[in-house]
Formats: C-alpha cells, sequence, structure tokens
C-alpha cells in the first residue's frame, strides 16, 4: 500500500518509489492517447471538480480531457464566473464545491499553499494543478516523463533550467522530483530572480547567472516561461533578457549533442527560446504535452479509483501525500 | 483589605526578592512585612508564586472603535487581565483612527467603565497615521495617550519622524515606531529566506527593519527625543539598539514573545503563523535572546493583534498580520527565558514592570513599585503550575495564535488592579 496518495498537493513531500511509480502508471496512458477511440469507462460514474482560480488554457484543458478520456463527468468553476469575485471565501467556495459530491477537486489558485488549505477542509482528493509560486507538481511529473522516454536516466543527469526561478513554481516542482532521483540541477536567469536561499531548497543544487556556462555539459534544458509583467518590474527590460537568457542555437549547442529542450507553456517564441530551437529536433514540446494527459490521466485513476478501495486501507496508507 | 500570604516578593524598583506578605487597603499596599495577620481581610495565598508589580503590556491592539468583531475594549482588556496585566497601551490604528482627543476620550471613558485593567492609549503621531500631517498630539496626551505612534507602518518619512520627535520631545512623550522600509518589505507576508522560497511566499528581508531602526536612531539623535522601537524582530535591528545606547541617546525597544519562541522555520500555511514583523530567522531569534539576557531589550510587549476568525481563516497570502498574545506572555517568557535558564525571574519581572515604564517616563502615572503607599497593581504568577493554553476558553473575540494547545510550566495566577482582583485562576 506504499504508494496510495491521499492527495497529490507537491513533490516535496513525496518519496522516489511514489514518483516512479506515478510515471509507471503513465506509461499504458501514453499509449492510450495513440488509439483511434480515445475513451474509457474507467471513471464512469465520477465526477472531477476543475476549480481553477487563476486562469489557465493548458492545465485546464489538459486535466479536462485527462478526465474525460477516463470517462468521467466534470464541474468547471473559473475565476471569471467564481463567487469569489462576490467575496466569497476559498473555504466556502470549495465546500459548496464538495457539496455538489465530486470524487476530486483540481485546483489551480493565486496563492501559494492554497492546495493544502483546501485538502484541510474537503474530504474528497485535492490535485494541486499550480499554487501561486509554490508547486506544480503535474507539471514536474510529465517533465520527469518525458526526460525518462528520451531515455535519461535522472540519475547523474545535468539539468539546467533558465529563467524567473524565484517566482516559478515549475521550477520548485522539478527542483524536488528531479533532486531525489539524484540529478544535477543548474539553475539560471539573472541574479535577482536567483536568490542564494534556493540552495537549500534540495541538494544537488547549483546557481549559475551567466547562461554559456550554465548550459556546458547540460543533458536536459528547461526553459521556463517569462511572465512579461516580472519584466515590467523596474529591473529588467525584455531586450536585456533576451541579450543574455534567450535559448539560441548556438547556446544550445553548448550543451551535450544529443540534449533535449522542454518548455512548460506557453512558449514566447522570440522571447526566452529562439524559433528554430523551439522547432528543432531536440525539442520535446509538444511531448510535453501529450504526456500532460497522460501523467493527469494517471493521477486521476490513481486518486479517485483508489480511494474507491476499502476505506480501511485508504486510512491507513502511511505515505498519504500531504 | 485584601491580604497576599506566603508569596515570594519579586520587586524590581526595591531589588527586593523575599518571602512577604502584602496587605492592601482603599487600593493601596498597606503593609508590605512577613508573617502580617489582618484578622477582617480576604487572604488571597500566593504559596509557590511570585508576587509582583503589575504587568504593563506596551503594545496591543483592541479593535475599539470600529472592528469589534475581532475585539472590543471590554473582551480584550479581560483577556489582559487573565494574562496578569494591570495596564495595557492600545495601539492607534482603529477606525477611525486614535489621531485626536474625542477618540482618545472616548477609549479613556469606555476603558474606565469596563475594563477590568487600566487602559493608557497611544495616540496616532500623524493624522489617520498616513505620515503627512501632524496629529493633535498634545490633546491627545491631555485625554490620556501615553506615547504616540503610527503602529501598523512605520511614520512614514524621515522628516516627519523628525517633526513629531521635535514636538513630542518637550511633551515629554515617547515616539514608537513601527519599523519598516516599505518599498523593501512591499507584498511580503513573511521573513525572506530560505522557508519564504520553499513555500513560495513572497519575503520581507530582514533589512527593511534594521534600515528603518537606523533611521529611525539618527533622528532620535538629531532630536534628543525619546524613542521606541517597537516589536523589534532582527539582529540588524538589535545592533543598531545597542549602539544607540552606547551613544546615550534615549532609544529603547520591545520584543514579543512570539519572536522570541518561534522562527521562520516554524512557518506553515496556516495564517496563524502570520504576523509582522514576521517570525524571524534562528539568527535573529537567536540574538533577541542576547539582547532580551544583557539588558538591550527594556520591555517585552504582546502586540496582542486580534483578528476575527473569517478574516483569518483564508489562503496565507490574504490573510492578515497578527496573533493575539496577552494570556499566554508570562508562560512563554518562563518557558523560553526563565526555565531555559536565559534570564533571572527578577529580569524577567523587570521586562514587564519597571521596563516599560521606563520607556513611556511613566514614573508619575505609575509608581510599577511594591512598597508601603503604593498603588496596589499586583501580578501574581506561578512557575510551577501544569497548565493548557486553550484559545477557546479566551475572553478574547479571537483565536489567533499559534499557541493554542500549548504545554507550560507556569503562568498567571491572579491579577490585582487598584487592590481588586480583577483575575483569578
Amino acid at each position: 500500500m506504499s504508494h496510495r496518495f491521499r492527495h497529490l498537493l507537491a513533490i516535496e513531500p513525496l518519496t522516489r518509489e511514489q514518483i516512479t511509480f506515478l510515471l509507471d502508471q503513465a506509461k499504458p496512458f501514453q499509449e492510450f492517447q495513440r488509439y483511434p477511440l480515445k475513451k474509457l469507462a474507467t471513471l464512469r460514474g465520477k465526477t472531477v471538480a476543475l476549480a481553477f482560480f487563476e486562469n489557465s488554457t493548458r492545465t485546464r484543458i489538459s486535466f479536462s480531457t485527462a478526465a474525460s478520456r477516463l470517462g468521467a463527468d466534470q464541474m468547471n468553476l473559473q475565476a471569471e464566473s467564481s463567487s469569489l469575485k462576490k467575496g466569497e471565501s476559498l473555504s466556502d467556495t470549495v465546500l459548496t464545491l464538495e457539496a455538489m459530491k465530486p470524487d476530486a477537486i483540481v485546483i489551480r489558485h493565486g496563492s501559494s499553499g492554497a492546495a493544502e488549505f483546501i485538502s484541510h477542509r474537503v474530504d474528497v482528493p485535492v490535485i494541486n494543478a499550480g499554487d501561486g509560486t509554490h508547486e506544480h507538481p503535474t507539471q514536474a511529473l510529465l517533465d520527469a516523463l518525458t526526460i525518462r522516454d528520451r531515455s535519461r536516466s535522472f540519475d547523474n543527469c545535468n539539468i539546467t533550467i533558465i529563467g524567473d526561478i524565484l517566482h516559478s513554481r515549475v521550477a520548485r516542482s522539478n527542483v524536488h522530483l528531479l533532486s531525489k532521483f539524484g540529478a544535477h540541477i543548474t539553475l539560471c536567469g539573472p541574479a535577482m530572480w536567483l536568490p542564494r536561499e534556493l540552495d537549500s531548497l534540495a541538494p544537488g543544487i547549483r546557481r549559475v547567472p551567466r547562461l554559456e556556462e550554465a548550459l556546458d555539459g547540460a543533458d536536459v534544458i528547461m526553459a521556463l516561461r517569462i511572465q512579461q509583467e516580472r519584466l515590467h518590474e523596474p529591473s529588467l527590460s525584455a531586450d536585456e533578457y533576451i541579450l543574455r537568457y534567450q535559448l539560441t542555437p548556438s547556446r544550445v549547442r553548448l550543451a551535450k549533442s544529443n540534449a533535449i529542450v522542454l518548455h512548460p507553456g506557453p512558449m514566447i517564441r522570440g522571447l526566452e527560446i529562439d524559433p528554430v530551437v523551439a522547432d528543432s529536433l531536440q525539442s520535446c514540446i509538444l511531448e510535453q504535452v501529450t504526456n500532460g494527459l497522460a501523467i493527469r490521466m494517471a493521477i486521476l485513476f490513481e486518486l479517485i479509483a483508489g480511494s474507491a478501495e476499502p476505506q480501511e486501507q485508504a486510512k491507513d496508507s502511511p505515505h498519504a501525500a500531504h | 483589605m485584601l491580604l497576599i500570604k506566603n508569596g515570594r516578593v519579586l520587586d524590581p524598583a526595591s531589588k527586593t526578592d523575599a518571602r512577604l506578605d502584602v496587605l492592601i487597603d482603599k487600593g493601596r499596599i498597606a503593609k508590605l512585612a512577613a508573617g502580617i495577620s489582618a484578622a477582617d481581610a480576604l487572604v488571597l495565598d500566593a504559596a509557590n508564586c511570585v508576587v509582583a508589580p503589575g504587568f504593563i503590556d506596551l503594545h496591543c491592539h483592541l479593535r475599539e472603535p470600529g472592528q469589534e468583531v475581532s475585539e472590543t475594549i471590554e473582551s480584550g482588556a479581560q483577556s489582559a487581565a487573565r494574562g496578569g496585566f494591570t495596564a495595557i497601551c492600545p495601539m492607534p490604528n482603529t477606525q477611525p483612527v486614535n489621531d485626536n482627543a474625542s477618540v482618545t476620550r472616548s477609549i479613556m471613558e469606555r476603558a474606565a467603565a469596563i475594563s477590568p485593567v487600566r487602559v493608557w492609549p497611544i495616540g496616532a503621531a500623524s493624522k489617520e497615521s498616513k505620515g503627512e500631517q501632524l496629529a493633535d498630539i498634545a490633546a491627545m496626551q491631555q485625554a490620556g495617550a501615553v506615547a504616540v505612534s503610527d503602529d501598523g507602518r512605520p511614520v512614514a518619512t524621515a522628516r516627519l519622524l523628525r517633526q513629531v520627535m521635535d514636538y513630542c520631545g518637550p511633551l515629554d512623550l515617547t515616539v514608537i515606531d513601527h519599523c519598516e522600509d516599505s518599498s523593501l518589505a512591499a507584498g511580503g507576508v513573511m521573513r525572506e529566506g530560505p522557508r519564504s522560497i520553499r513555500l513560495g511566499l513572497k519575503g520581507m528581508p530582514a533589512a527593511a527593519e534594521s534600515i528603518c531602526a537606523g533611521r529611525d536612531i539618527e533622528i532620535a539623535a538629531l532630536t534628543g527625543a525619546r524613542l521606541h522601537i517597537a516589536h523589534l524582530s532582527t539582529r540588524g535591528s538589535l545592533e543598531h539598539v545597542r549602539a544607540a545606547k552606547r551613544r546615550g541617546l534615549a532609544v529603547t525597544c520591545e520584543v514579543t514573545p512570539h519572536h522570541f519562541t518561534l522562527i521562520d522555520e516554524d512557518v506553515q500555511y496556516d495564517s496563524r503563523f502570520k504576523m509582522n514583523p514576521p517570525l524571524a530567522s534562528r539568527d535573529d531569534r537567536d540574538a533577541l535572546l542576547e539582547g532580551l539576557a544583557d539588558g538591550t531589550v527594556d520591555a517585552i510587549a504582546t502586540d496582542h493583534a486580534p483578528h476575527h476568525p473569517a478574516s483569518k481563516d483564508v489562503e496565507f497570502d490574504r490573510a492578515p498580520f497578527g496573533i493575539t498574545g496577552f494570556e499566554t506572555a508570562i508562560a512563554i517568557t518562563l518557558e523560553q527565558l526563565v526555565h531555559a535558564n536565559r534570564i533571572s525571574l527578577m529580569r524577567m519581572v523587570e521586562l514587564f514592570t519597571t521596563g516599560p515604564a521606563r520607556v513611556l517616563g511613566l514614573s508619575q502615572k505609575t509608581e510599577c513599585k511594591l512598597a508601603e503607599g503604593s498603588a496596589a497593581d499586583i501580578t501574581i504568577f506561578s512557575t510551577d503550575r501544569a497548565w493548557t493554553y486553550r484559545a477557546t476558553e479566551s475572553p478574547s473575540r479571537s483565536r489567533n495564535t499559534p499557541f493554542d494547545g500549548r504545554n507550560f510550566r507556569g503562568g498567571p495566577v491572579a491579577t490585582i488592579v487598584a487592590g481588586k482582583i480583577v483575575y483569578q485562576a
């Protein structure tokens, strides 16, 4: 029972075994995406609540499609239409949602800790689809699946993550995940987005403000989305970022010749990444999107079908992923 | 008449530490001696307890007028009595702000009618605490204000602070400042450090406090007026204060029980760990412990900041700053400072009595001593009674404390104001 999950709130508390288990569970769902008829009855009669308090297109569609392909019904709550705008608290909104009896709640929220916050207040499994600048666990899992598929072992793998590390939940989840498997992680970006406290996040991290140095010997290159609003802070212009940090073909050549390029999207061609790199054979960006469906199907299946097990077993789980 | 028997009398003013009885009559200490007997007096047995001058809390928020859903003068003062305080100083950030004599007077009148403990309001330094124009400081003082502060935020500019301090010097009023460089701390919800990075919560660097403390101390040097730094929480600020004292400036500071007990590593996604200044690093906390022991810190103050459960039960970054503190202050101080052998019991009593009185320059208002003829404001506390703090039992209207359910050794036993028992455990 060591793989049982109650919630998926963050990568940080998970064990290596739990992560491997989820990645393995995603394998058949990767195959499934190639089927001509993409509909299972596995979760027929189950309902997934998608509570997106922050704008999101790709993650919401990915979860929604994953739920549909498993046969689950959905309830949608979006920031624009939510009662939050009318002054209702997150707690009350989520309790209202729970009263409609979903079998899992997927939450995206602008506040760090929001997924954990609601997990203490509801009895159904909670899946974190991104909370503030804390974590984005399904993104890290789909990235790991993508890296593993390209036959990279995580152990001793050199992974370079580039961008606004300080404000990136994708970076945090990836750092926690990859570090558990012994990867060497290089964080790269303008120094004000690269505070020294990042060193304490997990073992095996180094911070390198110069991109050329950070890419030297990399097996995996991950460019983060640059949020335009951050560039509007007084500190840095888009031109300055492009000059020093854009992932260009010549810079990619500094990495190992078989290095792969990842990007969590949405990607802005010409800002953090050169179109030539985005479209190169080294780029796995579209595979990441497809793998996102597989990992989210695996997680929905695990949390919903898993919680249908006899109550004793679910409660006994010593590895509840809080 | 009230006779307190068998207690250990600790009086910092006279350096008394002896087993003495205290006889109280007509609100004053009639006799202080061993083995007093008075047939017609009500006897309070203080065996195994410390009998000290009444504890003063320099820093609290009573939320009245304007935010009575969180606290009232009555509920807050009852909580203070339960915490062993005989006098409390509510900060002016009410709605409306206590920036003129009519608000001060209404607080004084309400307190006189309903409060079991003495209420000494602190007036705003600037109108609406906006940092633009001086508040009606002398009028508030005449109505009962004992100091001025724009607490909740710093006095906005060095220029305004200079004017306030220049003005307050001849009035013999202390200026209390909440030290925070607002541009550096903007948007922060906890102390910047490894924990804020891990939790993905926006941090306020420790320098945001010490920069402002440095500014304030230079203004204190410029004006010669009394400056008190509220809820000091960093090593940097403490070193500024230490240096200021060495220069002979009239600079004092207070530290809260939560800042010398908890650190940023304790912060969870739980708004009971959210206050401003935020919980500091271990190194900063250790500096506070040193300052409490070596005399740099003048007072312990609670910064009792009640918030109604509905306002606190939200996402961490959306929750208001502040935790309640009256009822746990003595017990936490015993736990962290006295039982841990960092300070003596006498020093502890000083930090709650003569220390805060000196900060306010209150010699004329409170005698703050146990002596025949003095006002009978007395705090009696145990140093070894085992008990568990339950926020649900508090008379406060709020429950926002990280110490709910904590087991303690020692705490308040009785609170006496002007000879009247206002709380007894």
